[in-house]
């Protein structure tokens, strides 16, 4: 308790480490709203509820990773993740996706998990079970008599995670695919009559998730460490920020996701870094809570 | 780097099934061992199986067993425990009752040891491990277990004694200095945890941040946050792999200034390898290392059996052989020095002789304590060095002088 005190107290002793602890969130966060955005898609589009989701982050790390080992410029990672993933999520919608869309919550769960534990022990197998980083060797930048840092690494990697945002976004609403997928979600039968090819839209709408996470695995290996079996601790914040803000609610998946970043680096510091995830996994428990009242509240009027 | 170790592989094989034909005269002993082939302790496994075959090759390379006036070779059954405690002990269940195993070499990583001693104690057969360091396995009172390796809660304690002998040196109390420990919350981690705490609290030190860090850690900042602003004296972190490469990315992002900073899975994470001169003056513990003036018989001496070990297993040519395959080697060493003292095949003879165990080798002395902990080789504090390691602790074996402060 006095160690939760303290803590607290270092914060108003020291003010301008509540800024740095932001900064640090929103950075983090900034990622995970990536991973959760690939998910509020598949999950409205298709209702599919993917929890392999942070496998295929991880294993765009690796994409990047490797190609690092073999001599390539970090920074093309992020593309290269992106279509090699792309293309890996494309396999995986053919192979298993596409049987269990039709079916109810519980096959699509199993078979996501099954996936999961999969796509774990296969990386684990190909590169091994140690931590792996992309050192992109640029300097760091210090202000406030060294308080806040930021990286130019981590800068770059938020930038990118940027740019994919605003790229996905203004494609969902221009592209003739865009539209597609869009109508797809709202009615998929009315989709169908109306000449859509759903089956089409929906592998894309998998190889798109995909081919997001892998791009932000590569953004998390430039800034952060991986590791085959870290794809859980992923696909746990993702899931916690599509049910905090709903699906097709783009604005507010990326608001919580800088949210839930920074609230986790509170908890961090307040209670111990121990309980960083801790603090995520609250949040979806208390959001779950709202929900169920809202719904009761709901309910009642209908009666 | 794969296409290697797979002809390795296949190499070894065929050379095995040749040599099997040649040394038809020699018996057999067979020894089993769960070991982590998949999963999260996979890469260190992987070392410890290396290790335990080279021993074996190099023991059948020199004459074998002699026991009796007969030679032997050891022969080990590998199962997979997938990283998981369980599988482990089950496997070791199926090693003893369908394999008929009568002597086992250890598992990866002090969890899984726990898992396992438990089954080889209800036999009665004896376990020689290499890579379970936790202090709780040797206090439980088993008399079958037998660790060549230093108890964990040894691990980073010189560091505490280190950051004294500094104070001193500038003329300062050793209870000014303030501690920060930052730990996984896994068996090994907090035992080096309680180690830390113990001997600091004989210094009367003050220990301003103790942290627990997560299982999937990635980011540390808020710690090193905190280590700014409370400015200890000496940081200790330990998180496996994991928590090195943390650490020491985010020690350089952050440029956090601690006059003192120990770490543990140096050489796992490669944090010289992976962040270059952001590592350097950080002090890494370890088991072992091959600059260390231990020799003996069978392997030489610690630099030799690095050499040697290389020139068997390519794969490792470019970096420094981990402890862990050094232990592992070590084990077996005793398996074969217990055997010939014992005289005998049979698992109790053999049980006292390993009790009885007092020899030096490449890995450092081996005497077991009536727990079965080694107690006769010191842990080792190396300071990263404008990117080598170098040993800077104990002093008797030290190489090289500490820089000091840090930065």
């Amino acid at each position: 308790m006095d160690q939760f005190l303290g803590n607290i107290g270092l914060l108003f002793e020291f003010p301008i480490v509540n800024l740095k602890i932001i900064l640090d969130g929103v950075m983090v966060g900034a990622l995970f709203a990536l991973a959760a955005y690939g998910l509020a898609l598949v999950w409205g589009v298709m209702n599919v509820k993917n929890l392999a989701q942070g496998d295929f982050v991880i294993a765009g790390g690796y994409v990047s990773w490797w190609l690092v080992q073999h001599g390539f410029p970090a920074l093309l990672g992020v593309p290269v993740a992106f279509v090699v993933m792309w293309g890996i999520g494309w396999v995986i919608y053919k192979l298993v996706i596409s049987r269990v869309i039709e079916r109810d919550l519980f096959t699509s769960l199993l078979a996501t998990f099954g996936l999961a534990i999969m796509m774990a022990q296969i990386m684990n197998l190909m590169f091994g079970s140690d931590t792996q980083s992309v050192d992109l060797g640029y300097p760091t930048l210090h202000f406030f008599d060294g308080f806040i840092d930021l990286p130019i690494a981590k800068l770059i990697g938020v930038g990118m995670a940027m740019i994919l945002a605003a790229g996905v976004i203004i494609f969902m609403k221009s592209s003739r695919m865009g539209q597609a997928i869009r109508a797809t979600a709202q009615d998929a039968r009315a989709a169908r009559v109306l000449g859509i090819d759903t089956e089409k839209v929906y592998a894309f709408t998998f190889s798109l998730n995909s081919a997001i996470c892998g791009a932000a695995g590569a953004i998390i290996v430039m800034v952060w460490v991986i590791q085959p079996f870290y794809g859980i601790s992923y696909s746990i914040r993702a899931f916690v920020i599509v049910t905090a803000a709903g699906l097709g609610n783009l604005p507010g998946v990326i608001a919580a996701g800088l949210g839930i970043g920074a609230l986790e680096q509170y908890g961090a510091h307040i209670f111990g870094i121990g309980y960083q995830q801790a603090v995520a996994v609250l949040l979806l428990l208390l959001v779950l809570l709202y929900r169920l009242i809202q719904q009761r509240r709901n309910r009642q009027v209908l009666k | 780097m794969k296409k290697y170790s797979m002809l390795s592989i296949l190499m070894a094989a065929v050379s095995l099934l040749f040599t099997q034909g040649a040394m038809a005269a020699c018996g057999e002993i067979h020894l089993g061992s769960a070991i982590s082939l998949t999963g999260k302790y996979a890469t260190n496994g992987i070392h410890a199986k290396n290790g335990y075959d080279y021993a074996i090759q190099v023991i059948k390379d020199n004459g074998g067993v002699m026991i009796d006036g007969k030679c032997y070779n050891f022969r080990v059954t590998y199962y997979d425990d997938e990283s998981k405690g369980d599988r482990g002990a089950t496997l070791a269940e199926r090693l003893i009752s369908q394999d008929k195993v009568q002597y086992m070499l250890g598992p990866y990583s002090s969890g899984m040891t726990k898992a396992i001693a438990p089954v080889t104690e209800k036999y009665q057969i004896p376990m020689i491990e290499a890579e379970g360091a936790s202090r709780s396995l040797f206090n439980k009172g088993y008399k079958y277990l037998f660790a060549v390796l230093s108890t964990s809660e040894q691990y980073l304690a010189s560091a505490v004694t280190l950051a004294a002998e500094m104070a001193q040196k500038q003329g300062k109390e050793a209870s000014s200095v303030k501690v920060a420990i930052a730990v996984e919350n896994d068996p090994f981690s907090l035992d080096i945890r309680a180690g830390v705490s113990e001997d600091a609290a004989k210094f009367g030190m003050n220990i301003v941040i103790d942290e627990k860090l997560p299982r999937d850690l990635s980011d540390m900042s808020a710690i090193l946050t905190k280590v700014k602003l409370l400015k200890p004296d000496l940081l200790i972190v330990s998180g496996h792999s994991k928590g090195a490469a943390t650490a020491v990315r985010q020690l350089e992002e952050q440029n956090i200034q601690v006059p003192m900073i120990a770490l543990t899975h140096c050489e796992a994470a490669n944090v010289i390898g992976n962040f270059g001169a952001a590592a350097n003056d950080i002090l890494c513990s370890t088991q072992w290392a091959e600059t260390l003036s231990y020799k003996d018989d069978l392997f030489g001496t610690a630099a030799e059996y690095e050499q040697n070990f290389k020139k068997a297993y390519p794969e490792y040519k470019d970096k420094s052989v981990p402890y862990q395959i050094a232990q592992a080697s070590a084990a077996v060493y005793v398996f074969k020095d217990a055997f010939e003292r014992a005289g005998s095949l049979d698992k109790e003879k053999l049980r006292d002789a390993i009790a009885a165990t007092d020899m030096m080798t490449f890995y450092g002395g081996i005497k077991f304590a009536e727990a079965g902990n080694n107690i006769a080789k010191p842990m080792v504090l190396r300071q990263i060095q404008d990117g080598k390691y170098n040993v800077v602790a104990p002093s008797a074996f030290a190489s090289h002088k500490l820089n000091w402060p840090r930065k």
